[in-house]
């Protein structure tokens, strides 16, 4: 019987595992992990005690409004950051994608890497200085923070879309900011609302733990009862969470469902 | 929504505010840049990058078994009449709901909890990521196992093969590419997210950030932004030419 010759192994692939192996392993070795509070007998009752203490959640009329309001406020501000970060997302794309130049293009680039590296949390802490303690705070971080993922998505779609529309007007004398306008812009804004939404989806889930730097939201507030030790609110904070979590995720779900049988 | 959100853009601009910005802005240049420091800012840097690998290692341990558990092209009971029997589905079902939980509690809630078990420190951190990641890695690798071709692995399970031997001959050679890569860009983002849990007291880059933030150090700030922003573009690197070298 023939059997298939077994797949030769690349040098190249025994490198890259044997590092990934170490970096495994120095990582473990280096951070040296604490289980002792799992395992030991006190460890594993004041662990229990501590999570019993969540049980039952405050649902008081009073409070639960307080946590409505927060979640209108976690909304909030996850739509206006995304709404700001897509129209200055679509400024920065225009010289992102080459349309006035290479260095032009260059700068902007890095630019927009920048904003995206430095996540919204780091970003929120920092704006807290000039905007003060709030959701304005975590409004601007999430519009910054956005406008570097989002101007980047922009340009690359534009970049890849067909050049052939915009071509012709150049040819014919138009300058490149009506050309875009006009031919690369309407190509590429189905793409563009896609990803908005798309970052809508993922900024209300950042701007519900935004404020744990004091950036507003249901962040803020759970940090607030965390720290105060009222356990039966912080659990109620927890739920409104994951409630908000579970209900972004089912309704971008059905959404992409219906978006996709079309 | 502007008034919910308290948005006053002219907050900026008031002179008070314009002042406290403009301070801390003077200070930011030069970054500080003292041997000692910069030592600091290096071991915090591994240390994060550790949290990460480590967080993610472990989510990976509890992931692929659940994973095994769920995927339902590797359920014996629903051969020939397409349904599963009720002890399978249950189990299944629950390892659904077990993974749907872990990956709804943000991973720096995750964290603001385990610090309050396990004291401050990067086993929070560590911790943290793993519950997080088991979830989004479990229900990932199901969802890409179970949308690869399936006739392999029903034929070696029809066969009388044992569900690994399936698994392992017969799913997984279709989509260990598409795993491998998604697996890299998880490591990726734990990047990210380990470079935030800092804020709540576990460790690697965050909490020094943290720490210079509340004692107004702008220039060691400034130095921070830096290494963070270098740390984030080298792993978008790496992980891309991972990824370029498997798929």
């Amino acid at each position: 019987m023939n059997t298939p010759t077994p797949p030769t192994l690349r040098v190249s692939t025994v490198l890259v595992l044997a590092a990934l192996l170490t970096l495994i392993i120095t990582s473990f070795v280096s951070i040296s992990l604490d289980w002792q509070p799992f395992f030991t007998q006190a460890a594993i009752h004041t662990t229990g005690e501590f999570l019993l203490g969540f049980a039952p959640p405050d649902v008081s009329p009073a409070f639960l409004h307080q946590v409505a309001l927060a979640t209108a406020e976690t909304l909030a501000m996850s739509a206006l950051g995304t709404l700001i970060a897509a129209l200055l997302g679509i400024m920065l794309a225009l010289p992102a994608s080459g349309r006035l130049g290479a260095v032009a293009r260059a700068s902007t680039r890095m630019l927009l890497n920048a904003l995206r590296s430095i996540p919204e949390l780091v970003w929120a802490s920092i704006l807290l200085i000039a905007a003060g303690l709030g959701p304005f705070a975590g409004t601007l971080a999430l519009a910054v923070h956005t406008m570097g993922v989002l101007g980047r998505l922009f340009a690359d779609a534009i970049e890849n879309g067909p050049t052939l529309p915009e071509a012709s007007l150049r040819i014919n004398g138009v300058s490149p900011l009506s050309a875009f306008f006009y031919a690369s812009l309407p190509q590429t804004l189905p793409q563009i609302m896609s990803y908005t939404l798309y970052r809508w989806e993922n900024n209300i889930r950042a701007a519900a733990i935004l404020g744990i730097v004091g950036a507003g939201g249901l962040g803020q507030m759970l940090k607030y009862h965390l720290s105060l030790f009222q356990m039966h609110q912080a659990a109620s904070v927890i739920v409104a969470m994951l409630l908000l979590v579970a209900l972004v995720d089912a309704t971008s779900f059905a959404l992409r469902r219906h978006m996709t049988r079309l | 929504m502007l008034m919910i959100s308290e948005f006053h853009p002219w907050l900026l601009l008031d002179a008070r505010s314009l002042r406290a910005t403009m301070q801390f802005l003077s200070t930011f240049v030069p970054p500080a840049h003292s041997a000692e420091f910069l030592s600091v800012v290096l071991q915090a840097t591994w240390q994060t990058i550790a949290m990460a690998t480590a967080g993610l290692t472990l989510a990976l341990l509890a992931a692929i078994p659940l994973t095994l558990i769920m995927t339902q092209c590797l359920s014996i009971s629903r051969l020939g009449t397409n349904r599963m029997s009720m002890p399978a589905s249950l189990l299944r079902h629950s390892a659904r709901w077990l993974l749907l939980l872990l990956r709804s509690v943000p991973e720096l809630v995750w964290a603001l909890l385990l610090v309050r078990i396990v004291g401050l420190g990067p086993t929070a951190g560590v911790l943290a990521i793993a519950l997080t990641y088991t979830g989004m890695l479990g229900k990932v690798y199901a969802e890409i196992l179970e949308s690869s071709d399936a006739h392999a692995a029903d034929t070696l399970l029809k066969n009388g093969n044992g569900r690994l031997t399936a698994l392992l001959y017969g799913a997984l050679p279709q989509a260990s590419s598409e795993l491998l890569s998604y697996t890299i860009y998880r490591w990726e983002c734990a990047i990210r997210g380990s470079v935030v849990m800092g804020f709540v007291g576990a460790g690697g880059l965050g909490q020094r950030m943290d720490e210079a933030m509340k004692m107004l150090a702008d220039d060691q700030v400034a130095t921070i932004l830096i290494m963070l922003i270098l740390l984030v573009t080298g792993c978008d690197g790496i992980s891309r030419l991972l990824r370029r070298h498997w798929t």
